[in-house]
């Protein structure tokens, strides 16, 4: 009886966190997604409106996803985004995977100070951070500056405001919840394995290609994503760094609820892309369950 | 010696012959980890198609020797001699040794064929000679119809079998099993242990298998060594270890022995004789002990070589005879343990084959017993 009570508390707990905090403002922003912009407060019409003869008449306006599938503009924004969290993810998995590997194989007592190192930067504010990479990376900034000392140019690079400052305020962003996963997995690889595979006649990096990095794979993919899908709808780093050019679906998405006040439209951005990340997060939700098992 | 004991049919005893070139030789092997001596100048000469075991107390360094052999750890000093070859320096991958690991360190994404087809994979063999020699192992070692499993779907006695086909598949010079059984229960255990032996003897390959386990190393081993904190306290075949020990040390760690103090008074060509402040009469050894006399020794007994029988406190006074309480009885099924407290405070263990089904024993609780042994059943040992 005890049990049984204490177990529904136990499960009611996440699934109640699910539904206060993505159930509903989802169907808050489904029902805006549908109604039509207006003067106002809020700027967009109910869908549930009374007609003249009394009964309740529920309208929806689906123009606010025709416009994401026939305007060029949005459909551009959608698949750069994609595209820029891709390579992202990529750029991190490069970088992640042998500091994960080196950490994972660090003598035990220097472990937990290396990841401590990892998670440092999330101790200081995001925005401070970012703002020092423009310090760094503008015409006149540090990087600009020593090349320039050194000889090795003359001019200052154009540095900041271009795809090359973007990818590297993602990279420094998000590489944490890439090495995180990965150093998980690896740490629990069983050593004996690699000395199996080096035991059998496997040189060191072939027994990495055949024992390491197939057993390693549910890190890389749970790191992947853990980059990708939040990378998708990123706004902050493409705003502050990213040149004007890069028009991405998070940025585009800001643009139209607050300069254009067109809530309906954002709102429709936004289911939109949520959408599009359903099938990362379900893949990346499926491996996590196969794991667990 | 070799008379008193048995060997396997048909095994020849290399070690014997001086004039035989050992296959291994482990000559001055060091290991020594921040300072701490893990093996101290161990030399160990080891034959073509023998199954050599390491015995040892945990933390003796068995598995630090193992993995010198294996190429996972280089010696500080010393070389190691295999079938010619100077190892020094040789990587694992080029060594002709394999290894059986004490989890099996199976490759869970491989199936059981991938696995055991690994080693030869490495090497660039074509297809057809791995797919026969995968074939050939599973038949080995009775996995036929298991190739296709992945390592997760195996027992602990299947995954031990694949474990030694996947080391045995590149027809290594030398195999290595660090405790390869230890992770089976007893029943299964005894029953691989044969089978082990069997195929060892069918491949003719030459094992080195480290085991905490006695019973484990005397049934299998064509030899042991017996190895304390870095060094190998005695070498010989199980028989000699259990029989001949050299040290109060194997005495104790190899089987069960009674330890008596003494000194010794008198040897001549029938017996050698040791006093015994402990005892109110001499112990009586074979002649041959050959220390020097007014030596002090250690005489091990082994508990199955006493008799037990309730004593009369008429009963004259005698060597080799100790008188005591029965203080505990412990029942094992096929034997009886006797622990006998002597007047003197020191205890004795006897114990006495479990002949027949359900009789009253002769000696029961805090009876009055006499103990004895025959001269020839006195190990003596130097202090
Ligand atoms: N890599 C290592 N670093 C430090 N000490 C070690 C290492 N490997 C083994 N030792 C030490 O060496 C001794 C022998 O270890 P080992 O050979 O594993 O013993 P056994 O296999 O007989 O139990 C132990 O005291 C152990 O703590
Ligand atoms: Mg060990």
């Amino acid at each position: 009886m005890k049990g049984r009570l204490g177990r529904a508390i136990v499960l009611a707990l996440p699934w109640s966190w699910m539904a206060l905090f993505f159930v509903v403002p989802f169907l808050i922003v489904l029902t805006i997604a549908f109604a039509e912009p207006s003067e106002g407060l809020p700027p967009y019409t109910p869908l549930l409106r009374w007609s003249e003869e009394g009964g309740p008449v529920i309208q929806l306006n689906l123009a606010n996803f025709r416009l994401f599938l026939e305007d060029p503009f949005y459909l551009e924004a959608g698949l750069r985004s994609l595209r820029v969290a891709a390579i992202s993810a990529t750029l991190c998995l490069l970088i992640g995977y042998p500091m994960a590997l080196a950490i994972a194989r660090a003598p035990e007592r220097w472990r937990a100070t290396l990841l401590m190192l990892v998670i440092l930067p999330f101790w200081t504010s995001f925005l401070l951070r970012i703002t020092a990479w423009i310090g760094i990376l503008q015409d006149q900034g540090w990087l600009n500056s020593a090349l320039m000392a050194l000889g090795v140019i003359r001019e200052p690079l154009r540095l900041l405001y271009t795809d090359f400052a973007l990818y590297i305020g993602i990279t420094y962003c998000y590489l944490p919840f890439m090495v995180l996963p990965l150093y998980a997995t690896l740490s629990k690889l069983d050593p004996a394995l690699l000395e199996a595979a080096e035991d059998l006649g496997a040189r060191p990096w072939r027994a990495f290609l055949q024992v390491t990095l197939p057993l390693s794979m549910p890190g890389v993919v749970a790191g992947f994503l853990l980059v990708f899908i939040p990378v998708v709808g990123e706004f902050v780093i493409p705003e502050l760094l990213g040149g004007p050019g890069a028009q991405l679906i998070g940025r585009v998405l800001w643009t139209e609820f607050f300069q254009n006040r067109d809530w309906p439209l954002a709102s429709a951005l936004a289911v939109v892309l949520l959408m599009i990340l359903v099938a990362p997060i379900a893949l990346f939700q499926a491996r996590a369950a196969r794991e667990g098992r | 010696m070799s008379s008193a004991v048995a060997a396997r049919p048909g095994t020849a005893e290399p070690w014997r012959d001086p004039a035989a070139d050992p296959f291994l030789r482990i000559e001055g092997v060091t290991k020594r980890f921040d300072g701490f001596v893990a093996l101290d100048a161990v030399t160990l000469p080891i034959y073509r198609g023998e199954l050599f075991a390491l015995l040892g107390a945990s933390g003796s360094g068995k598995s630090t020797l193992l993995r010198c052999l294996a190429g996972f750890i280089e010696p500080d000093a010393g070389r190691i001699v295999l079938d010619g070859q100077d190892l020094a320096g040789v990587p694992p991958y080029e060594r002709p040794i394999n290894m059986m690991f004490q989890s099996y360190a199976l490759f869970p994404h491989m199936t059981v064929a991938q696995n055991i087809g690994f080693g030869l994979r490495q090497e660039g063999a074509p297809k057809a000679l791995i797919a026969d020699r995968v074939a050939e192992m599973l038949a080995l070692v009775q996995m036929e119809g298991f190739g296709n499993r992945k390592p997760a779907a195996l027992s602990g006695g299947q995954k031990a079998r694949v474990a030694l086909a996947r080391a045995l598949a590149k027809r290594p010079k030398l195999l290595l099993l660090d405790e390869p059984l230890s992770a089976l229960d007893k029943n299964l255990r005894e029953a691989t242990q044969f089978e082990l032996v069997n195929i060892q003897e069918r491949t003719g390959t030459t094992f080195v298998i480290v085991t905490h386990d006695q019973e484990e190393a005397m049934t299998m081993a064509t030899r042991l060594a017996v190895m304390d904190r870095g060094t190998l306290a005695q070498v010989g075949t199980p028989g000699e270890v259990y029989e001949f020990p050299n040290s109060r040390f194997t005495a104790e760690f190899l089987g069960t022995a009674n330890i008596l103090e003494g000194v010794i008074e008198a040897a001549d060509d029938q017996v050698t004789r040791i006093g015994s402040s402990e005892l109110d009469f001499d112990i009586l050894a074979e002649a041959g002990a050959l220390k020097p006399i007014g030596s002090r020794a250690y005489v091990a007994i082994r508990p199955e070589r006493m008799r037990i029988e309730r004593t009369d406190p008429a009963t004259p006074l005698a060597d080799n005879r100790l008188v005591g309480r029965v203080r505990d009885i412990a029942y094992f099924g096929d034997f009886f343990m006797y622990y006998v407290v002597l007047d003197s405070g020191k205890e004795i263990r006897v114990s006495q084959p479990n002949l027949r089904r359900m009789t009253a024993r002769p000696v029961d609780w805090d009876d009055r017993v006499a103990v004895t042994w025959d001269a020839e059943a006195s190990m003596v040992l130097p202090e």
